[in-house]
């Protein structure tokens, strides 16, 4: 009822004057709230000063709807936000927002909610935000992921091609992911690759952190704009910077200190996991400083290599995760690279061992004739 | 038997970029070696041990692209000997009569092995696949380390190998290639000195002085 009641606040007919006590209903102080608006500010390497900037932005923004479509997903990314140990500003700017469908949290059901999605496509034409959680099939016409008698595909063509901008909640949706690994029975590709036309901006991350959807979003209501981003789509801010060269374990790998056994001495007392097959090195990503769950943890920091999962493809191309280099094809799992190298080496030197010792037996035409000398 | 002369053969660009390679792929391996292995060689924080071993491995790595690259500019501005038509024999006819004679040579099929000013043409062919692997390691290599800094002008330049394969990817081919030089290198160390012995050419010591022996009519 609450969130019903927000939801017509935040579509707007009436202007939004009272947010501070909106704020404040939700439990949230003007401390906290500002807290958040600078954190928001460091999350998107803005200078301090930007924060009463972004707290007079989402105090005075007549807040846009947003949509949440989920097609091949397991729904984490809407765990990632809705696990937070208590309720959190930023979960609360994504209630705010007029959030008019969302598959897990919406109360409609049936026809009632799909209305719901297309009357603020209809509605909100070039103005909502779209979040998409979930890879979308491409194959046989898109048959293997329906939603309200309509493939994935379908929907997302009319919503993300409508939508101001989409953000691509999680690797599936940034990339295929997970459904798009290797063989990819479903033809699984990400937003941007299944609706060319729309503005994408991709989040992923295996959860993606909520705490970036959140920048994004809180960029978009201050700047009026998305944020910078890198090649592949992704912000800037939370992608531009290696999770290894920000890793609280770094000291361990300069200095040449690694864990080569899962439980050692070296696995307790956080030694670098490289060795164990860390995909740290090659994984844009912001999680040693944003962490997860209120930056409570992050897979490093709980003793665990990166598996790279915000890299395109990542379950083909990090793997294996336990690690440093993929198997070579053609010769059996376990065997490294290094191992086959070494054993060319001893074959090679093995065999011209051979011949010299062939060659210096033969005697030739010319060490005859220098004897003879 | 044929009198020997000794005749100026290699230049100095060809024996210093010889030698730097020669060096760089030493220490290239060996460091190469510590960073795809990991071992713990430090008990304390404080120490620099990976972090000596990588950055002697990406100064060594510039040295080694500076020297690959002369020696292939060499190809073109060099002497008959260090000419690129010496890595591609097969070619020309002279070439071929000289490539068979080299093979029936290290078969066993021939006693004497064929006297050349310059390379034999079955070396010449193999250093043709060297330098491309050179290449290949060079560009891999420099791919993989501009993944520190991305959107530099060294990430835009080799980030085209980072779109056509994986990172991991590369980094298989960046430790396959060090095998395949190690191969080459014990290869290459035995035929010197196989053809130092049996073609009394003073190979291996034409490498240091640039002077090699030759038949006199050539």
């Amino acid at each position: 009822m609450d969130r019903k009641d927000k939801q017509k606040k935040g579509s707007g007919e009436e202007p939004c004057r009272k947010e501070q006590t909106v704020w404040e209903q939700k439990g949230i102080s003007r401390r906290d709230f500002l807290k958040f608006c600078t954190a928001m500010s460091a999350a998107l390497a803005l200078p301090a000063a930007f924060a009463p900037k972004i707290a007079r932005a989402l105090d005075d923004v007549k807040r846009p709807a947003l949509v949440w479509l989920e097609f091949q997903d397991c729904a984490g990314d809407t765990e990632a936000l809705l696990r937070a140990s208590s309720p959190s500003v930023s979960e609360i700017v994504l209630d705010v927002l007029s959030l008019d469908y969302h598959e897990t949290l919406m109360a409609a059901a049936g026809r009632q909610a799909e209305e719901n999605l297309w009357k603020t496509v209809r509605e909100q034409r070039g103005k909502y935000i779209a979040v998409v959680e979930g890879s979308i099939p491409m194959k046989d016409g898109g048959v293997y992921c329906c939603v309200g008698g309509r493939s994935a595909l379908d929907i997302a063509r009319e919503v993300c091609g409508n939508a101001f901008a989409t953000i691509a909640a999680g690797t599936c949706a940034a990339g295929g992911g997970i459904p798009e690994a290797k063989p990819n029975p479903t033809g699984a590709v990400g937003v941007k690759d299944a609706v060319p036309a729309a503005t994408v901006i991709n989040l992923p991350g295996c959860p993606l952190n909520p705490d970036n959807l959140t920048a994004t979003v809180v960029h978009y209501l201050t700047f009026g704009k998305l944020p910078d981003t890198d090649s592949r789509g992704r912000p800037l801010f939370a992608y531009g910077k290696r999770i290894h060269d920000n890793c609280e374990r770094r000291p361990h790998f300069d200095a040449g200190q690694y864990v080569e056994v899962w439980g050692n001495d070296a696995h307790r007392k956080g030694h670098c996991l490289y060795k164990m097959g860390c995909k740290g090195p090659e994984t844009y990503h912001n999680c040693p400083i944003q962490r997860y769950n209120e930056k409570t943890n992050w897979p490093v920091g709980a003793g665990h290599g990166c598996i790279g999962c915000s890299e395109a493809n990542f379950w083909d191309t990090m793997s294996p995760f336990y690690g440093r280099l993929p198997n070579v094809p053609g010769f059996g799992v376990e065997l490294t690279a290094d191992r086959i190298g070494a054993g060319l080496a001893i074959a090679t030197a093995a065999a011209f061992a051979g011949h010299g010792v062939i060659s210096a037996l033969r005697k030739d035409k010319d060490s005859e004739g220098k004897k003879e000398e | 038997m044929e009198k020997l002369v000794t005749r100026y053969v290699w230049e100095w660009p060809v024996r210093i970029t010889h030698w730097v390679n020669a060096l760089s792929i030493l220490v290239l391996s060996l460091t190469g070696l510590y960073i795809g292995w990991g071992k713990t060689l430090a008990h304390d924080p404080s120490q620099y041990v990976m972090g000596w071993a990588r950055l002697i491995h990406f100064v060594t790595g510039y040295v080694f692209a500076v020297s690959a690259l002369s020696r292939i500019y060499w190809a073109f501005a060099g002497n008959e000997h260090a000419n690129w038509r010496a890595f591609v024999p097969y070619l020309f006819k002279d070439g071929r009569r000289n490539m068979k004679d080299t093979f029936l040579f290290y078969t066993f099929f021939r006693r004497t092995a064929p006297h050349v000013t310059g390379h034999n043409a079955m070396a010449g062919s193999v250093y043709l696949f060297i330098f491309l692997l050179f290449l290949l390691m060079i560009g891999t290599g420099f791919a993989l380390y501009s993944e520190h800094a991305p959107g530099s002008l060294l990430n835009r330049t080799f980030g085209l190998l980072l779109s056509i394969a994986s990172n991991q990817t590369l980094r298989l081919i960046h430790h396959g290639g060090m095998w395949l030089i190690i191969c080459f290198v014990i290869n290459h160390v035995y035929s010197s000195w196989l053809m130092d012995v049996k073609e009394k050419n003073g190979v291996i010591s034409s490498i240091f002085g640039g002077y090699k022996s030759v038949p006199e009519e050539e």
